[in-house]
C-alpha cells in the first residue's frame, strides 16, 4: 500500500499540530525530511519511541519536532507509521505535509487511516459502519467543498486546460487510429507551443491558490507609521493576546523578524517586527523609506496615526504609501486630546477604526475589519478546505511534472504515441479535481473535429 | 411438425465472424458444437468493407490468433493486399492492414468448418429457445428441429429484425439480400432480454470496367509485410492496388438538395448510428465547410468485378445516389451492381452480459459480435472466440476466460461494452486501452499463447515453437545489455556517421540502441557477434530496448490497476443492503453486477468512496465467515 499522510489536528488556533503518516515506506519518506538529533538508524529504534530533531528541507530548519514511531504490526493502521509532533502552528505543519508529500508520501483520503486499520484487521466488526459514517460525512464535505470550487473560476480555469489538451490529443490520436485518411499531421512544434500555453495557466493556478496560501503562509501585515505613532506599542498588545502563535519553547531560536497571530483561524505575518521594536533608535529614524519598502510586500497594510498630534509631512508620505494597497488607518491615542486634522485622512477612501494602544480600545474593530476583508471566516470555517487544496496544488504540480516529461520525449525524438500517453497522464491528472474520464472526452473530440468513417 | 433432433454441447446462431470463431474454438476444445446459418453461402460474410485489420482491429486479429481463433490465418491465405500502417507513429499503434478476396475468405472459413471434427454445420433459422429453471435447454428451427444443448451462443450480427433503407423503399432482410430474422428476436425480448435499435450502413458497389483509374491516386500494398498469423511465413503474391479519388462541391450540392429523400433525416429511421462511420451524407450536414472528402475504391476481390466504394454509404434513393457517386473524378460514367443502403437491426444492451459474455441471468446463454452492439469484423471475431471458449469452460464446470484491460484489447472491449452502456454501436480504437505501449499487435503471442495452450486451442508443438522465439528474445535483450561496445577509433567514427554522438567509455548496446538515430539494423556493423534471428524476433527485442523506460512506466501502472482486478465480487452480493454505499451506486452495481472491485469502479455512478466501502463490506464478510 502506498504511503499516506495527512495533518491529523485540527486546523486553526493552536499552536501544536500532529502530522501522521502511514505505510509501508513511510519511515523512507520521514527519512529524506528528519534530521534526528542521534542520528540512529530506523533498524535501530524500537516501536513505540519518541524521538527528538529537526524536520528539514535540504539544508534549512523548517521546525523543531518530535516523532513517535509505530512499527508494523504494531500501529493504529497495522503498518509503519510516525507522528510528527510539530509547534510550529499551522503555516508550519502545511509546510511539513507539502514536504511529506514532495517525497513520496501520497495525500490520505477522508477516513483513510480508519479505513487501513480496519482492511488490516486492527478494528473489530462493530466498528466497521463508524468507519463507513467517518467515510461517508466526511465525503459529503469534500463534495460540498469540490462542488463550490467546480462553480468558481478554479474548474473553469482547469477545464480550459483540459480542452487545450484534449484538442492536440484528438489531433493525435485521429491520425493515429485513421491513417488512412489525409489529415494533418501533428507536429511537434504544435505540440509543444500547446504545452507552453498549458505550463503558463497551470504556473498561474499554483500560483493562484489565494486561499491556500493564505492558510499556509499567512497574510502578510505591514504595521507603518511616523516615529512614535505607536507601532511598537501596537505590536506589543498584539502579541500579549492570547492570538499570538507561540513558537518560542527552551531551546529555540526563532527569527523575529516575523510574528504571527491568528485572526478567526487563519495566520497573520507581521513583517518587520524588529523595525518596530527597535522604534527608538536610529533604524526607526530611516522612517519612511523604509515604511515603502515593507509596505510593497505585504499583503495588507496598517497605518497608524497618532491624532493627539497635528499631521506633518511623514504622515502625508504614509498616506500615499496606501493607493491601490489593503489598508486600515488607525486613529491612535484617542484616550488623549485630538489635534489632528482627520479628514485628509478620511478621503483616502480606506477603512478608519479609531484605537488607544494604551487603553486597547478599538483593537477588537481592527481583527473584525481585516476577517471582512480577507473574508478569512469563509477561508477558516472547514479544515477540508486546507486539504482539499493542498490536494489539488499536488495535482498541479504533478501535472506539470507530466507536461515536463511529454516535453522530454519530444526532444528525445520519441513518436508520438509515446507523446501521447504523458498528454493522457496530465488530463487525467486535472480530471482528478473536475471528476471526469479522460477516454470518452478523447473520442467525443475525435469524432466532432474529423469527418472519418467509411 | 416438430422433431427431437439430438443432443449436442454447443450451438451457435449465426455463422459470420463471430460465430464461425465460437464454433471452431468449442469444437476444437472437444464439444459436439452445431452452428447455424440462416443461408451456407453467408459464412464469414464481409457485407462492408471486404478488408481486415487496421488501426487496433489489426491488434485484436493478432490476440485471436495467440490464443488460438482462426482470422488471423484465413485472411493470410485469402490477402490480395497488405499493409503496415502507421510505422511512424510508434510502436504500439503499428497497424496490418490486409484487402480481402471477399469470396476466397469465405469459402476458405466454409471449408475450414466443415473439415472440423466435432462441427456440425446446418442451414436453418433459429426461432426459438427455451429455458428451464434458469438454464437454457432446447433450441428450435423453423423446420420444427428441437435440439437439446447445453449452451448457447447467440452471433446473429444485423439479421436480427434487420431492415434496410434505400431512399424511400424499406423493406426486411439481412445484409446481401439474406432474409432477416425475425422470430428469434422476438424469443430473446419474451427471455426478459433488453434489446435496442442500431443502424449501420454500407456504400454501393461499382462494375470496375466503369471506372477510370487515371483519374484516381493508387495506393499500392507492401511487400516483406509479416503476416497476421503468428504461425504464418511472409508469402509473396500479387498485391491488387486500391485507389482513392475525392468528393467534390457537385456532389455536396446533390446530396443537400435530396436530403428530404433521406430516411434518416425525413426521420423514419430510428435507430442510432455511430459517430465513426457516418454516411455521405452525414459528412456533408456535419462538416459543411469541408470541400472535400476522401473516398477509397478497393477490390472486393479477384475473381470479380466489383468494387467496394469507402468514404460513400448512404441511404438517399438509388437515382440520386448514381447521381452524386457520377460526380466523383473516376466514377463519371460508373454503373452500380448493388447500391448503397443503410441498415437497422435488434442489438441487446450489453450491460447484461457478465465479462465471460454469458448473460447474466440466463445461465448458458451466451452472446458475441454484432448483436452486443459492437461494430466490424474483427471487433465480433474476437468475442465469437471467448464466447466460444467460455461456453466450454462452462460446461467442464471450470473458471471462465476473462482478458483485463492490461491483458489484451480484447478484454478492453469486452469490459467497455459491460460496464459502459454504449448509445452507438462500438468500434475497437486504440486510444481506448490505457496500457498500449504494452498492448502491441507485436508482442501479441508473448501476452497470449500461454493462456491459448492452457485453454487448450494451442497446440503443444506450437506452445514449443514460441517458448523458443521467447528465449531468444530474452537472451538477445541479455546480450545486448551486456555486450560493451569500445570507444574505438573505428566505433566513433560509426557514430559519427549516424548522426550520434562519440562515447568515451565502454558502452552498452542496449544503451546505444536507444539513443533515436540508431536502428538495430544500423547496430550490425558494430556488434560483431551477432547470433541471426528472425524478422519477429528482432522487431520485439528493438521495441523492448529502445522503450524500455516507457514500457516499465505502463508496467507499473498495471500493478496499481490489477490490485482492485483481484478482488473478484462474488455474484450474490446483493448490493441495495449494504448501508453506506450511495443509492446511486447501489442501483447501478446491482444492475451491472461487476465481477471485480476494479470493474466495479469503472461503472459510472459509482464513486471512490463507494468503492472504499464496498472493500469494508467485503472484510466485514470475510471476517463474519472466519469469526
Amino acid at each position: 500500500m502506498s504511503t499516506i499522510v495527512a495533518i491529523s489536528t485540527a486546523p486553526g488556533i493552536g499552536g501544536i499540530g500532529i502530522i501522521r503518516m502511514s505505510g509501508e515506506d513511510c519511515f523512507l519518506v520521514l527519512d529524506k525530511i528528519f534530521k534526528q538529533k542521534h542520528n540512529q538508524k530506523i533498524e535501530d529504534i524500537k516501536g513505540y519511541t519518541i524521538k527528538y530533531g529537526n524536520i528539514i528541507n535540504n539544508d534549512e530548519i523548517i521546525d523543531e519536532v518530535l516523532v513517535s514511531y509505530f512499527k508494523a504490526p504494531n500501529s493504529y493502521t497495522v503498518e509503519n507509521m510516525c507522528e510528527i509532533n510539530s509547534h510550529g502552528g499551522i503555516v508550519i505543519m502545511n509546510k511539513i505535509l507539502d514536504l511529506c508529500l514532495a517525497n513520496g508520501a501520497e495525500l490520505a483520503e477522508p477516513g483513510e487511516f480508519t479505513k487501513r486499520a480496519f482492511l488490516n484487521g486492527r478494528i473489530d466488526l462493530s466498528q466497521a459502519e463508524a468507519v463507513i459514517d467517518i467515510i461517508n460525512s466526511k465525503t459529503d464535505k469534500e463534495a460540498k467543498i469540490s462542488i463550490d470550487q467546480l462553480k468558481g473560476n478554479l474548474s473553469e480555469k482547469i477545464e480550459i486546460i483540459r480542452r487545450k489538451i484534449i484538442s492536440i490529443m484528438a489531433d493525435i490520436e485521429a491520425t493515429i487510429d485513421y491513417p488512412e485518411y489525409d489529415l494533418e499531421e501533428v507536429t511537434n512544434a504544435n505540440i509543444l507551443k500547446i504545452l507552453d500555453e498549458v505550463d503558463i495557466l497551470l504556473n498561474e493556478l499554483e500560483k493562484s491558490f489565494y486561499n491556500g496560501k493564505i492558510l499556509r503562509e499567512g497574510i502578510s501585515t505591514a504595521i507603518i507609521g511616523r516615529p512614535n505613532a505607536g507601532k511598537s506599542s501596537l505590536l506589543n498588545v498584539i502579541l500579549n493576546e492570547e492570538r499570538a502563535i507561540v513558537t518560542d519553547i527552551e531551546g529555540t531560536t526563532r527569527d523575529s523578524i516575523e510574528e504571527f497571530i491568528s485572526v478567526d483561524g487563519v495566520p497573520l505575518k507581521i513583517i518587520d517586527t524588529a523595525g518596530i521594536r527597535n522604534a527608538n533608535d536610529e533604524v526607526e529614524k530611516i522612517g519612511v523609506k523604509k515604511a515603502k519598502e515593507i509596505a510593497e510586500k505585504s499583503d495588507i497594510i496598517i497605518a497608524i496615526f497618532d491624532i493627539s498630534r497635528e499631521l506633518n509631512s511623514e504622515d502625508e508620505e504614509i498616506m500615499e504609501l496606501l493607493n491601490n494597497k489593503n489598508a486600515i488607518i488607525l486613529l491612535n491615542k484617542i484616550d488623549l486630546n485630538k489635534k489632528a486634522d482627520v479628514s485628509k485622512l478620511e478621503k483616502i477612501e480606506k477603512p478608519i477604526i479609531e484605537i488607544s494602544t494604551k487603553t486597547k480600545e478599538g483593537i477588537d474593530k481592527l481583527y473584525e475589519e481585516i476577517s471582512k476583508m480577507f473574508k478569512l471566516k469563509e477561508i477558516a470555517n472547514d479544515g477540508e478546505l486546507i486539504v482539499s487544496n493542498a490536494r489539488h496544488k499536488n495535482i498541479i504540480i504533478n501535472s506539470r511534472k507530466n507536461l515536463e516529461k511529454a516535453r522530454d520525449t519530444i526532444r528525445e525524438g520519441m513518436p508520438i504515441d509515446i507523446i501521447s500517453t504523458y498528454l493522457k497522464e496530465i488530463i487525467e491528472e486535472l480530471g482528478k479535481i473536475t471528476g471526469e474520464t479522460v477516454t470518452e472526452d478523447v473520442i467525443a473530440e475525435i469524432f466532432s473535429k474529423f469527418c472519418l468513417g467509411k | 411438425m416438430k422433431y427431437d433432433a439430438g443432443e449436442y454441447d454447443v450451438a451457435v446462431i449465426g455463422a459470420g465472424h463471430a460465430g464461425c470463431e465460437a464454433a471452431l474454438a468449442s469444437s476444437r476444445l472437444g464439444m459436439k458444437t452445431l452452428l447455424f446459418s440462416i443461408s451456407l453461402e453467408c459464412i464469414a460474410n464481409m457485407p462492408c468493407n471486404p478488408h481486415i485489420g487496421g488501426t487496433s482491429k489489426g491488434h485484436l486479429v493478432r490476440e485471436i490468433d495467440a490464443l488460438g481463433g482462426e482470422m488471423g490465418k484465413n485472411i493470410d491465405k485469402t490477402m490480395i493486399q497488405i499493409r503496415m500502417l502507421n510505422t511512424s507513429k510508434g510502436p504500439a499503434v503499428h497497424s496490418l492492414r490486409a484487402q480481402a478476396d471477399r469470396k476466397k475468405y469465405q469459402m476458405e472459413m466454409k471449408h475450414t468448418l466443415e473439415k472440423q471434427d466435432n462441427l456440425f454445420l446446418k442451414q436453418a433459422e433459429i426461432v426459438d429457445i427455451t429455458i428451464e429453471d434458469g438454464k437454457v435447454e432446447t433450441i428450435e428451427t423453423n423446420l420444427g428441429a428441437i435440439y437439446h444443448v447445453k449452451t448457447i451462443i447467440v452471433a446473429t450480427g444485423t439479421y436480427l429484425k434487420g431492415k434496410i433503407f434505400i431512399g424511400e423503399n424499406s423493406y426486411e432482410s439481412g445484409p446481401d439480400g439474406v432474409s432477416a430474422a425475425k422470430p428469434l428476436s422476438d424469443c430473446l425480448k419474451s427471455l426478459g432480454i433488453e434489446l435496442q435499435r442500431f443502424k449501420t450502413g454500407t456504400p454501393a458497389r461499382i462494375n470496375r470496367r466503369s471506372i477510370d483509374f487515371s483519374k484516381m491516386e493508387i495506393q499500392e500494398g507492401e511487400n516483406d509485410i509479416v503476416p497476421f498469423s503468428f504461425e504464418d511465413k511472409t508469402r509473396e503474391f500479387e498485391q491488387i492496388p486500391c485507389w482513392l479519388t475525392y468528393t467534390n462541391e457537385k456532389t455536396h450540392e446533390i446530396i443537400r438538395a435530396n436530403l428530404h429523400r433521406s430516411p434518416l433525416y425525413a426521420g423514419l429511421i430510428e435507430g442510432t448510428g455511430p459517430r465513426y462511420c457516418p454516411s455521405i451524407e452525414d459528412k456533408v450536414v456535419r462538416f459543411a465547410d469541408k470541400e472535400r472528402h476522401q473516398i477509397f475504391v478497393e477490390p472486393v476481390g479477384i475473381d470479380t468485378e466489383e468494387m467496394y466504394i469507402q468514404g460513400m454509404s448512404s441511404s438517399l434513393p438509388e437515382d440520386v445516389q448514381i447521381a452524386m457517386y457520377r460526380t466523383l473524378p473516376g466514377l463519371e460514367n460508373c454503373e452500380f451492381t448493388r447500391p448503397a443502403y443503410a441498415i437497422e437491426y435488434d442489438a441487446i444492451e450489453p450491460s447484461q452480459l457478465k465479462s465471460s459474455l454469458e448473460l447474466k441471468n440466463i445461465s448458458g446463454l451466451f452472446f458475441a459480435g454484432q448483436i452486443n452492439g459492437t461494430s466490424g469484423y474483427e471487433e465480433a471475431a474476437c468475442q465469437g472466440l471467448i464466447a466460444g471458449i467460455n461456453a466450454v469452460q462452462k460446461i467442464k464446470g471450470k473458471d471462465p476466460l476473462i482478458l483485463d484491460r492490461s491483458d489484451a484489447y480484447i478484454g478492453v472491449l469486452i469490459d467497455d461494452i459491460v460496464t459502459k452502456s454504449t448509445a452507438e454501436p462500438y468500434r475497437m480504437m486504440t486510444s481506448r486501452a490505457e496500457y498500449r505501449l504494452l498492448l502491441r499487435q507485436d508482442n501479441a503471442d508473448l501476452r497470449l499463447t500461454e493462456i491459448g495452450h492452457n485453454i487448450g486451442l494451442i497446440s503443444d508443438e506450437r506452445y514449443e515453437r514460441f517458448l523458443v522465439k521467447k528465449k531468444q528474445i530474452d537472451e538477445e535483450i541479455e546480450r545486448l545489455r551486456t555486450t560493451n561496445i569500445k570507444p574505438t577509433d573505428k566505433n566513433n567514427k560509426f557514430l559519427v556517421e549516424h548522426g550520434t554522438s562519440t562515447i568515451t567509455a565502454g558502452t552498452k548496446i542496449a544503451d546505444l540502441l536507444k539513443r533515436t538515430e540508431l536502428t538495430y539494423e544500423m547496430l550490425r556493423e558494430i556488434d560483431i557477434n551477432r547470433p541471426e534471428l528472425d524478422k519477429q524476433v528482432i522487431e520485439e527485442v528493438e521495441v523492448m530496448i529502445k522503450y524500455e523506460g516507457y514500457i516499465e512506466m505502463q508496467k507499473k501502472q498495471v500493478e496499481g490497476f490489477k490490485k482492485l482486478e483481484k478482488r473478484l465480487l462474488p455474484e450474490d452480493i446483493d448490493y441495495s443492503k449494504i448501508k453506506g454505499i450511495r443509492l446511486e451506486a447501489r442501483q447501478k452495481l446491482n444492475k451491472f453486477k461487476p465481477y471485480s472491485v476494479g470493474q466495479a469502479s469503472r461503472i459510472s455512478g459509482v464513486s471512490p468512496a463507494d468503492i472504499s466501502v464496498l472493500l469494508i463490506y467485503l472484510e466485514q464478510k470475510k471476517k463474519a465467515k472466519k469469526g
